[in-house]
């Protein structure tokens, strides 16, 4: 290389790093910078000492928060929602990519992907609007027209706790069904159809093709999907569990999640050791779960892993 | 088609046909209520409750939604300030950022995937970041903080347009620009992004959605009802409903409670909160498809 060359390559350096550094920055004070924050979890935080000069507390943070029955309802919570939205919506999602597979008409399958995405894309508070709608105790439809019809009592239902379980997993799944079976109709089209004409000129039925070809080729989407979101068990969809139940404190036992715990022990109750300490505890069970599932899809097959 | 199907094929297509329809219709039919309601007799919605068969029709949120202009513009040009504003900025950047870490002539474009990449991985929480947004650069209560937190740019969009430059935009095209002379902003914005419009149509789609839809940066860091976006004005309308008019006619409360159709305003603005997604949608839903994919296959 002559020496006006590598200075050219060096300017090439130059003016290509140039271009990153905006958004390098951007990174650096909106991801970097809160995760060196994290030492706030150790800190007896008093603003009057300003966040550095606040005294250390060790782990007294943590200690008092596992001490309390609240650590233990959000983490239950957390992850007992996550396993069933996992589990059901697997199922769903496959179960509807394998009927999506059967519509040939271009625009029945669009009409029909659009619909079912749809709920996808809006945000948690008009899906809190659509519940609402449901199950308001004066004038939701469930109290007026279904149970009124059947002559039973309405019911309460943003102060009774025993419902909710059912209802937001039945959102939950309403919500993401559809958007997460786009991933497996994708990965269905992909599937050798010389597979399925063996299979007919065997005699076997639509059935029997379902089972014995398109799940087991299935299988490795499947897989990798659910070790992904096996990733974020100790996380949850904020919205979901604050907005749809209205934040209504009747029902924290079976709404509280880790993420309204911490939005509600740094915005409402002021507790910033308590909620930054559920917060890394979130965040370092999830980099280690993140870890895991990674390092297992990779054993399984390397060019699905993520890293 | 050319192959002859089986009875059994024919009727499981069918059988896919019907049940599609019907989960669709499940997907659809709450929208349908709140549509439905917003368009139903306040009396009716107070002695009947919301229903999709309602006794009496009326215009009268929409009517009083006029007349309440001027707090639900402003929350309206709030959203789209914010998500035109917020997307702009954030493919600005996202693409900017890509742009060398797709170059395999760049020395360091594995330290940027690598710093890119393990934002995915782990993060610091929300209290931290907190305590920095409102302590160290006071944007709460200001329009930046609806824009900038969490949303300005994210690692999945960054890398998603960077295989995007990596797999479909053959390296002869640059050297070639290159040999012309070109600079590498001019390559960029010139050469590259023309030719990678169908991911930037893509992750602006995923951004204009996520700032449309967000509510969580306002209830953070948002004080002042005058920075409110749709979406917040709709959780305030939740919570009282008496939100619109206390601005304007504060004196008038008292009688207006009565005259206040609430039932039926509440479901009309959820209406005017889905329109434009309702609406850009059906153009953008390849692209929707497109990303998701590709997100899966490579995040």
């Amino acid at each position: 290389m002559t020496k006006s060359s590598k200075k050219r390559a060096r300017k090439k350096s130059l003016a290509l790093f140039a271009m990153a550094i905006p958004g390098l920055l951007y990174l650096l004070i909106n991801n970097y910078i809160p995760m060196f924050g994290i030492f706030i979890a150790f800190k007896q935080i008093d603003y009057s000492k300003g966040i550095f000069g606040s005294d250390w507390c060790g782990f007294d943070n943590f200690k008092f928060l596992f001490q309390t029955k609240d650590a233990w309802i959000m983490v239950r919570n957390t992850v007992l929602y996550n396993l069933t939205f996992i589990l059901l919506g697997t199922i769903f999602a496959v179960f509807i990519a394998i009927l999506m597979s059967e519509i040939t008409k271009y625009f029945c399958s669009k009409l029909f992907q659009a619909g079912l995405i749809l709920p996808n894309l809006v945000s948690m508070v008009i899906v809190a609007y659509l519940v609402y709608a449901f199950l308001n105790p004066e004038t939701g439809l469930v109290n007026n027209a279904i149970l009124g019809a059947l002559g039973k009592d309405p019911v309460n239902w943003y102060t009774t706790p025993g419902y909710w379980p059912v209802i937001l997993v039945l959102v939950q799944m309403w919500k993401t069904a559809g958007y997460s079976s786009i991933v497996y109709i994708a990965s269905i089209s992909g599937i050798d159809k010389g597979l399925y004409e063996a299979a007919r000129l065997d005699g076997a039925g639509k059935l029997q093709q379902v089972f014995k070809i398109t799940l087991p080729q299935l299988k490795p989407t499947i897989i990798m999907m659910v070790l992904m979101s096996l990733g974020r068990l100790f996380s949850s969809d904020f919205g979901l569990f604050y907005q749809v139940p209205m934040n209504s404190g009747a029902l924290f036992d079976v709404t509280q999640t880790i993420d309204t715990y911490v939005y509600r022990g740094l915005m409402t109750y002021g507790n910033i050791g308590m909620s930054s300490a559920a917060g890394l505890f979130q965040s370092v069970i999830g980099f280690v779960l993140v870890m895991v599932a990674n390092a297992i899809v990779r054993k399984r097959e390397a060019e699905n892993a993520l890293f | 088609m050319g192959k002859l199907e089986t009875r059994g094929e024919k009727s499981f297509r069918i059988f896919a046909l019907v049940l599609l329809s019907i989960l669709t219709l499940l997907a659809i039919l709450p929208f349908i209520l709140i549509i439905v309601s917003s368009f139903t007799d306040e009396a009716t919605l107070v002695s009947n409750g919301y229903s999709y068969f309602p006794a009496k029709w009326s215009l009268d949120s929409y009517r009083y939604m006029v007349q309440q202009a001027k707090v639900i513009f402003r929350s309206y040009g709030v959203s789209i300030l914010v998500t035109t504003v917020g997307t702009a900025m954030s493919l600005l950047l996202t693409t900017s950022l890509a742009y060398p870490m797709s170059r395999s002539d760049f020395k360091y474009r594995n330290v940027l995937v690598f710093l890119v990449f393990f934002t995915m991985l782990f993060s610091g929480g929300i209290v931290p970041s907190y305590i920095m947004w409102t302590r160290v650069f006071h944007i709460n209560d200001t329009i930046w903080a609806l824009i900038i937190p969490n949303y300005l740019m994210n690692a999945f969009n960054v890398l998603l347009v960077r295989n995007y430059f990596k797999n479909n935009i053959p390296d002869a095209i640059i050297e070639s620009a290159q040999i012309d002379g070109a600079g590498e902003g001019r390559i960029l914005f010139r050469i590259m992004l023309p030719l990678a419009v169908p991911v930037s149509v893509t992750v602006g789609l995923f951004s204009g959605l996520a700032y449309w839809n967000d509510w969580i940066n306002a209830l953070y860091y948002i004080e002042s009802p005058k920075l409110y976006g749709i979406q917040n004005l709709l959780i305030r309308m939740m919570n009282n409903i008496q939100f619109l008019s206390s601005g304007q006619n504060a004196s008038l409360l008292g009688n207006s409670i009565i005259a206040l159709p609430s039932n039926g305003i509440r479901m009309a603005l959820a209406v005017i909160g889905i329109l434009p997604i309702l609406i850009i949608f059906p153009f953008l839903q390849k692209y929707l498809i497109k990303g998701v994919v590709i997100g899966a296959v490579k995040g």
